[in-house]
This record gives structure tokens, sequence and C-alpha cells, in this order.
């Protein structure tokens, strides 16, 4: 990954990027849980605990066990009412780089329609993150969806 | 009913059954809300208000609510904690636009009036007129006359709590001897250690959440995820009891082996998901860190929900805001001398619990469907009936619907219905 230009880095973080948002938007979640790596952390976590620098997380996943059960959980075992996400992501910008390891921050913004209601923004914030490369593919090693809402609406079911 | 009633509502009469049955009505009438506010969380009731350790330092403040109204709990430079309304004396601003925070003293944004973290008044900008010799304010102007709303106060074991009436009982008195022993369980004056927050705005009126959380009978059906790790599940041992006040208890004793047994009972549960398992099952083995094998819960009418399922300690802090709309804001803590693997416990066990909780998602998607028929059918009659109509006495089954009908007797005698 060191040895990629910028403009060819960004461009496959784009692309990554876009493909998270489109398995969410479908709710692939299986597919969602092959975007990150064995190790990774995933974390999606109010602005105003984030802020203080406290460690509770709106959805705590420690390790691609969690990761997969979260999306487990969702799909068998939760009652909800029939919703239609959409993700927009804003293009990735890389803050750092650090031996194998890049660390991106992106905006994102989910839309959400419910049966017999107008659409309206679920959630908005921005994904702090940190990848690495795994067999030719990027992954995410650490993920962390703060969200910028002080109160979600009503319930978050499908991750960020 | 007396006229006053009818003439703030319109002509409201409970159904004849009494507490087993609940007018929709009760979930959409704005005349309604407001008469609440003023009965209880204005009236004689200690309010929860928050955590000693969210105001950790001198001098700092922390933001919440009583009702609708904007309070802060402030800790002082002797650290003294107090608690005052979010509004000058003077023109009603807001004093504190952050959340949380530190500060010298309170100063009004709008004429920099300021008061000390007490809510006295210390200084109003040119009182003596300026340039001078303009008059200023009146001769007899008094500070100590114009101080901030102040609160009366009480802490129990790193938990703040408030109120704004004289006749409010001592909160000991208020909370009753069996709340206060649950409560002083988890709070057991080891130092507290702040987790975090997750907020949730519920389109619901606030009693809905209420009722809820004191209905272990759809916990036991609506919430697979729970039944299926035996978590909480019917045939397990419980008590369900009705505290004074509005107040009560559930608690249940945890059953590893229950995870495995079929009966009678799981056979109603028609959701329950036999082949479900989990990759880390860290999340749904707690550890029993009160010797006392009990997963715990308790109502302190009417602002707070306090919670121990397993690991996560939480309190959910209730807040109205409009009569189909309630915050429900989740305080997450543990203890400060939690060794790592608690506190990657507590983490981890909180995804059950939350806006996004495996149990608690369904909690509020079910409410927000609730309080849309409720309003639009506001003369239809709720039934609840489950364990006996006119059973006010603790269970020792999850199946029952006994603190619903507590909390409407109680209701109906404090309202006047």
């Amino acid at each position: 990954m060191k040895d990629k230009n910028d403009a060819a880095l960004r461009q496959d973080l784009r692309d990554f990027y876009e493909d998270y948002a489109g398995a969410l938007d479908d709710v692939r979640l299986e597919d969602w849980v092959g975007f990150f790596a064995d190790d990774a952390v995933y974390k999606v976590i109010s602005r105003e605990t984030h802020s203080q620098g406290l460690s509770h997380a709106t959805i705590y996943c420690d390790g691609l066990a969690m990761i997969r059960d979260r999306a487990a959980a969702v799909q068998e075992t939760a009652v909800f009412e029939p919703r239609v996400l959409r993700h927009f992501v804003g293009g990735p910008r890389i803050i750092s780089r650090d031996g194998d390891e890049i660390a991106v921050t992106a905006n994102f913004l989910i839309t959400e329609a419910l049966f017999d209601a107008e659409p309206q923004i679920l959630m908005m914030g921005r994904y702090l993150d940190k990848l690495v490369e795994r067999g030719g593919d990027l992954k995410f090693r650490e993920r962390l969806a703060v969200y910028d809402n002080h109160r979600v609406r009503t319930t978050l079911v499908i991750p960020v | 009913m007396s006229s006053t009633i009818a003439s703030e509502e319109k002509d409201r009469t409970w159904p004849e059954l009494g507490a087993c049955r609940v007018p929709a009505w009760v979930y959409s009438d704005p005349d309604l809300f407001k008469r609440e506010l003023e009965t209880f969380h204005y009236g004689p009731t200690w309010s929860f208000i928050g955590l000693e350790c969210e105001v950790a330092e001198p001098k700092s403040f922390r933001r919440t609510f009583v009702g609708t109204r904007s309070v802060l709990i402030t800790r002082d430079a002797e650290g003294e904690i107090h608690v005052v309304e979010n509004r000058c004396a003077h023109r009603g601003s807001p004093l504190c636009w952050e959340q949380h925070g530190k500060a010298e003293d309170l100063t009004c944004p709008y004429h920099q009036w300021t008061y000390d973290f007490a809510g006295n008044l210390q200084g109003v900008p040119f009182m003596r007129g300026a340039p001078r010799p303009n008059p200023g304010m009146p001769r007899d102007f008094k500070k100590s006359e114009n101080g901030l709303r102040k609160l009366r106060t009480h802490i129990h074991n790193g938990t703040v709590w408030a109120t704004y009436s004289d006749e409010t009982p001592p909160f000991e008195e208020y909370v009753g001897p069996e709340i206060l022993k649950l409560i002083t369980r988890v709070f057991n004056g080891r130092e507290l250690r702040l987790l975090g927050y997750s907020r949730q705005m519920i389109p619901c009126n606030w009693k809905l959440y209420f009722e809820n959380s004191r209905d272990p009978y759809h916990a036991t059906l609506l919430h697979s995820f729970f039944t299926t790790f035996g978590i909480y599940r019917a045939d397990a041992k419980f008590m369900v009891s009705p505290q004074p006040n509005g107040h009560e208890f559930i608690y249940s004793v945890l059953d590893p082996t229950l995870r495995e047994k079929r009966s009678e009972v799981t056979d109603e549960m028609k959701t329950l998901k036999d082949q479900f398992t989990l990759h880390d099952m860290d999340v749904v083995s707690p550890v029993d860190e009160f010797e006392d094998g009990l997963i715990s819960s308790l109502q302190v009418f009417p602002s707070i929900f306090v919670q121990q399922h397993g690991n996560v300690l939480a309190l959910r802090h209730i807040l109205p805001k409009e009569t189909g709309k309630t915050e429900l804001g989740w305080i997450y803590f543990g203890y400060a001398d939690d060794d790592e693997e608690m506190q990657s416990r507590r983490l981890k066990q909180g995804n059950l619990v939350g806006p996004a909780g495996y149990v608690s998602l369904e909690d509020s998607e079910v409410l927000a469907q609730v309080q849309g028929v409720a309003t639009s059918t506001p003369d239809s009659i709720q039934v609840v009936e489950m364990g006996g109509r006119d059973n006010f006495e603790p269970s020792e089954t999850a199946i029952t619907e006994n603190l619903i009908r507590s909390f409407y007797k109680f209701y109906r005698e404090k309202m006047g219905f």
C-alpha cells in the first residue's frame, strides 16, 4: 500500500467506501462483515461520548466475532419496522500513514424511509478509520462512526 | 370529576373497570400532558438529575432537565453540588449554552448577570447606571432576592436528585425501604466511573416508556434475543413488585442452565431461536458481581429507570418533551476500581441495551407504533388484565401486568380521575 501513489489510493478508497455504503443500503450484512479485518474494532458512538473521551459505544464490536454477531442478531432476532436506508459518504480523506496502516476520515449521512412517512435524515456524522491491506484488499482495522445527532431518531437498527 | 379538570381537558371519564383499563387519550391529550408535569415533575417528587461523577471537578456544570425545564447541576469551588434552573432571573435567557463545562461563575450571555454555582446573584453590569449619574437599577433592588431558582437537592451514594416542592418527603421516605435497598445495591458507595451516553428521541408519550419497562410479560415474548440465551425467560424465578409513590422493581434470578431447557413455557414462545448462537459469548455471559445471582431493574417515579442487566449498569433518564415525544437518555457507568476485564465486559454487554440494543431497540420500535394508534383512536381502551383485574400484589412470575395496573391506580388518585 505504501508503494501506491496518492491518486491511485484515493480511488481505491473511494470504491471501498462506496461499496461499503452499497452493502448497507441493500442490507447485505454478511457482505458488510467482509469489509473488516480479523482484529477489527467497530464502534458507533455519540459525539457527546466521543468528545469526552469516554469508552461506551452505542454499537460496540471488539473483534470480527462481535461484528458477525451484530449482523446475525439484526437479521435473525430483531423485531423492527421495515425501512429503506440510503448511505451517502463524502470523499474519504487520508489523514496519515503509519507503516501498513492508513488513517482516513469521511463524512456520512443516512436517510431513512419508513412505510407511511416522509423520508427523513436518520443520522449524520463522520467516520474515523484505520485501514490495512489484507490479501490485496483494503479492510477496516478500526472504524469509529461518530454521530452528530444528540439523540438517535427512535432506533438504530442497521449498522452505520 | 372536578369542574376544573373538565374545563382544562375534554370531559374525560375513566373506564368503569378501573386500573385494568387504560383509555388511549392518556397518551395523546396535550392538556393532560401539561397537568402531569405540574402534578408529578414539578410537584412533590424527587427527580433524578445526574451522577456526581458527571460534574467531577470543582467549578463545573452540566445541563439536564426536570420535566421540560432546563436545569443545571453544578459543583462549586468547595466541591458542593447544587441544582438550579438554567434560566437567568433577569430576562430568562439560559445561562449555560454548552452541555457541560468548567467556568469561573455562571454568567448570562445576554446581559452578563453573574451568579455563583449555588445560584446566588453576584453581579449586575451597570448596577448604578452609566454613564453616571444615570439611575441604574432601583436603589432597593436586592441581589439576594434575584438569584436563580434553586431546587432542593439530595445526594445518595453518587446519585443526585432534586425537587421543586417543599412538600416532598425526605428522599429515603419518598423511595421507600425496598427501593432504597435496591438502589444501594448498585450505588453502594464505590466510586463510580462514567462510561458514556446514548440518547434516543422516541415518538411516544412518556408514560408508554414507563409502562414498557414495568411490563415483564412483553419482555419474555418480544425480546427473542433474551429468551434465546435464557437471560430473561418466563420459567426463571421472578419478583415483580409495585411500590408506593409510583415506583416499582423487578428482579429475576439468572439461571445459566435455562438456555438448554425446554418446557411448556418455551412452547408458548413462538420467536425462540433454537439454532441462533453467537461467536462471542461474552455479551450474554455476565459474571455475578453482586453475588446474589440477580438481574434487577427499578423505577423511581417520575424520571428514572435503574438497570443492572448482567454487568451493564445503566440509567435510563426519561424526559418528556411533548405529548408524543420522549427523550430516553441512557447513562452508562461502572466502578472506578473495575479491572480491565470487567470494563470490557460492561462495554460488550452494552450491546444488549440502548438505541441499537439487541433487546432495547425493539421497545422503541414498538412504542413508536403504539403511539400512532393511540393518537388516532383516543377513545379506544387498552386491556391490562394479565395476572388478574384487581391484582396489585407482588408477583413471582413475569407473566403479569400488576405493575401497569398499580401505576394507573396511583395515577388516577393523583390526577383526580
